[in-house]
């Protein structure tokens, strides 16, 4: 009995049931389905970039991380996002550049996990929107063949594009600069044009509910941010018949990968429920008034991004009553 | 209000506003390995250490002297003032020694060593406790100090104290808390199961002593043959009825209680006097019961030897100031798995690092926890999931209270209701990054008692 030696901890001594490489791990497990689903529209085109954003994030995160934290997962899920919000035919190096401009800008100097208050993956998206404006709203077709890359996948910095694949124009660029309306079969199956992750809303779902399930991601934010979008949308097709109806808003662009995967993000989203609704109801309205009002087709990117930054304001101004007082803190 | 409830309802889901409270955590139970072992009693063992300071309050005074005879029951220690107790041997034998000896606390605290003479038939000399048939309120408090009783819940607070409420505050009822909702932890099933008598006893004191009204026995719904044995013995027993609680974690704080029953928030920073409530644990109520019952002033406790780390788990009478080595080496001692012993329930109790320490009236039990259940020393940054804020079941926002505590921020945790934090662990149980928050907390309550108040 006294050759056993004692560990001295503090108290609750039992070990929690979750880890946070657990959730993080079990995010990038629910998404390979997603990625599968972007593979068979796009081809190794599909694989091809999610791969070179998820090695441009990683190579940030060994680089300037610091040390162990590779294996918390969180590097990984920030490439593969970001992947999935790329089109298939963009240079594998601006994917890389993506990647690693998002774990570079948005995470670490923030200070690494926890401390970001921007969602990395949308940052790096951003940056390559701002970069490369032709690359990455050059949108391929889904279904030519699984060997037949969908661009100049492998063209060096400074090439000049000699892109000769089909492209075709997302449904939300058509509903806004041709006015041209696609049926909404085709939006959940996800046979039109559009990014790798904007095709597979079903998958993306059943990939959300798997986490939902688990307690890995809060039902609350995806369910508001499309509830939002949906209402909203109704109202006004109800008013204007131009407008898009319910249907098409909710299963068109990024918003089901965004309402699920982006942000649900842990780190960058309210930890009370209250706060969670709020950010969803905002996230859903800006969505609405950037894809029909303002000059971008899809607007789920900087919906996001703009909410991510009142989060604190939203968690000081929703803390719940402390038990046994009569008025709330504000922390 | 009792015979409307009528039978036992053990569905898991009523509502979480009464018979519950919000939030909280679901640690696995883990009681199956002793609810089922009738309560034991212990050999005495060698040798006894009895710490002067084994309750909330002041330290007894030493009274005896190296060399000394003492019975069984004999004071070895007196009470300092009304907020403390005296410490009364508990096996006859001899003075060998006053020292500073380890405490289950962690710290060291003077204690009589006793060298139990083996050959002697422990039994007390006289009744110490005047019989209960008859006593002033004032007697029964009196007497309830002279036996040395303390909350035995953990905290072992005075029971004494409790017994005299302020003037302007009357206690309406009396809640005694079965709940146990530690895992492992099985004495106050035990004692509700095996003695139900003995708790209606005490309560009839309790309420004499108090003058209250009304009695609410908690019990946690997962000891259906406890609730069952407290009905059948309490029948007929005039304003005093037994509540079964939903099942969760801390069910058995004292707020958290006193909402379950009443409905009612004890406001931030007062006692429950302010709503008209008092909390006894079922092993304390039992306890004065058995005082006033056997004369002996509380010299042993039930105590529940648990785990899976350990070789034979059970339920034992354990004579106070019994070494953890020897309780230990009495359930036949730890398997190779085994890598914390723990005082006390594993979401709130204290590990140990010297076995030597021994058993005081504040030990409930004594868990030795295996590798796989106990916690890895790696900590991830806080990803602010929210767990935490959903398992406080004061409703704070640990992850922030966290972040303070590292940078020292402590005026601003107090004004973030730092003071409402009961240490319960419920939001260092569900953290993923494995955050040592209850510990934090703890450092910065400490730290804020020393700083000077700031100034605004």
């Amino acid at each position: 009995m006294t050759g056993v030696p004692l560990v001295v901890t503090a108290s609750p001594h039992l070990a929690p049931r979750d880890t946070t490489p657990r959730i993080m791990w079990h995010v990038v497990a629910s998404l390979v389905p997603v990625i599968g689903a972007a593979a068979w529209f796009f081809g190794a085109s599909a694989l091809l970039v999610i791969a070179a954003a998820t090695s441009g994030a990683v190579a940030a995160e060994w680089r300037f991380g610091s040390g162990r934290t590779l294996a918390d997962g969180s590097a990984v899920i920030t490439g593969l996002l970001l992947g999935l919000t790329l089109p298939a035919g963009i240079p594998l190096w601006m994917a890389a550049l993506g990647g690693g401009f998002g774990i570079g800008f948005a995470k670490l100097v923030f200070g690494g996990l926890g401390y970001n208050v921007f969602n990395p993956a949308l940052v790096g998206r951003a940056f390559l929107q701002a970069a490369f404006p032709v690359a990455i709203t050059t949108w391929p077709a889904p279904g030519t063949g699984f060997w037949n890359l969908r661009g100049d996948n492998f063209a060096w910095p400074g090439a000049r594009g000699a892109a000769d694949a089909v492209t075709s124009a997302t449904p939300l660029g058509l509903l806004k600069f041709e006015g041209q309306d696609t049926p909404l079969a085709s939006l959940v199956l996800g046979t039109t044009g559009g990014s790798l992750g904007e095709t597979a809303a079903l998958v993306i779902l059943l990939g959300g509910a798997y986490l939902a399930w688990r307690g890995y991601l809060n039902w609350r934010i995806p369910v508001s941010i499309l509830a939002t979008v949906a209402l909203l949308s109704a109202a006004i097709h109800s008013l204007d018949s131009t407008r898009p109806g319910p249907g098409f808003m909710i299963f068109s662009g990024g918003l089901m990968l965004g309402a699920v995967y982006m942000a649900t993000d842990l780190v960058t989203a309210p930890v009370t429920n209250r706060g969670r609704w709020a950010y969803g109801i905002g996230i859903g309205a800006l969505v609405v008034v950037i894809r029909l009002w303002g000059g971008l087709p899809e607007g789920v990117m900087y919906a996001i991004l703009l909410m991510n930054a009142v989060v604190p304001f939203l968690n000081r101004a929703t803390h719940p009553r402390v038990f046994g007082t009569g008025r709330r803190v504000t922390g | 209000m009792g015979e409307a409830r009528g039978e036992v309802q053990l569905s898991p889901r009523l509502s979480w506003t009464r018979f519950g409270f919000r939030h909280g955590v679901h640690p696995a139970e883990a009681k199956e390995l002793t609810r089922g072992l009738p309560i034991r009693r212990m050999p005495y063992p060698d040798e006894i250490v009895l710490p002067l300071r084994q309750h909330a309050g002041k330290p007894a005074r030493l009274s005896v002297a190296v060399g000394d005879h003492v019975e069984r029951g004999d004071e070895v220690g007196q009470a300092d003032g009304f907020l403390s107790v005296p410490i009364h041997a508990s096996a006859a034998g001899s003075v060998t020694g006053v020292e500073w000896w380890p405490h289950p606390d962690g710290s060291m605290a003077e204690a009589v060593r006793i060298k139990v003479d083996r050959f002697a038939p422990q039994v007390a000399r006289e009744r110490l406790v005047p019989r209960w048939d008859g006593l002033t309120r004032a007697a029964v408090v009196q007497a309830v100090q002279a036996a040395g009783v303390v909350g035995l819940g953990g905290a072992a607070f005075p029971t004494h104290v409790k017994l005299v409420p302020p003037e302007d505050q009357p206690i309406e009822t009396l809640i005694v808390n079965g709940a146990e909702c530690e895992p492992y932890l099985t004495s106050d099933h035990r004692i509700m199961v095996e003695y139900p008598g003995r708790v209606h006893f005490g309560i009839q004191v309790m309420m004499h002593a108090l003058g209250a009204a009304r009695c609410v026995i908690g019990v946690e719904r997962n000891k259906p043959d406890a609730i069952r044995a407290l009905r059948e013995t309490g029948l007929g027993r005039a304003g005093v009825e037994v509540l079964p609680l939903t099942v969760k974690y801390p069910q058995g704080a004292e707020k958290m209680l006193i909402h379950a029953v009443t409905g009612r928030e004890v406001p931030s920073g007062k006692l429950p006097a302010a709503v008209g409530v008092l909390v006894q644990n079922v092993g304390s109520v039992a306890a004065i019961a058995e005082v006033f019952e056997t004369g002996l002033p509380l010299i042993e406790r039930i105590v529940t030897v648990s785990g899976h780390g350990l070789r034979r788990p059970a339920n034992l009478i354990v004579p106070v100031g019994t070494k953890l080595r020897d309780l230990l080496g009495f359930c036949e001692g730890l398997t190779a798995e085994a890598a914390q012993v723990i005082v006390g329930g594993p979401m709130m109790g204290l590990a140990q690092a010297n076995l030597d320490a021994p058993v005081t009236k504040g030990t409930t039990g004594v868990v030795v926890l295996a590798r796989s259940e106990a916690r890895s020393d790696r900590i991830y940054p806080c990803i602010h999931c929210g767990r935490c804020l959903d398992a406080c079941p004061m409703f704070l926002n640990p992850a922030l209270l966290g972040d303070l505590a590292r940078m020292g921020r402590y005026h601003e945790m107090a004004e973030l209701h730092l003071a409402d934090c009961m240490l319960c662990g419920s939001c260092a149980y569900v953290c993923p990054s494995n955050l040592p928050l209850a510990q934090l907390f703890q450092a910065s309550k400490v730290a804020l008692r020393r700083l000077p108040p700031q100034v605004a």
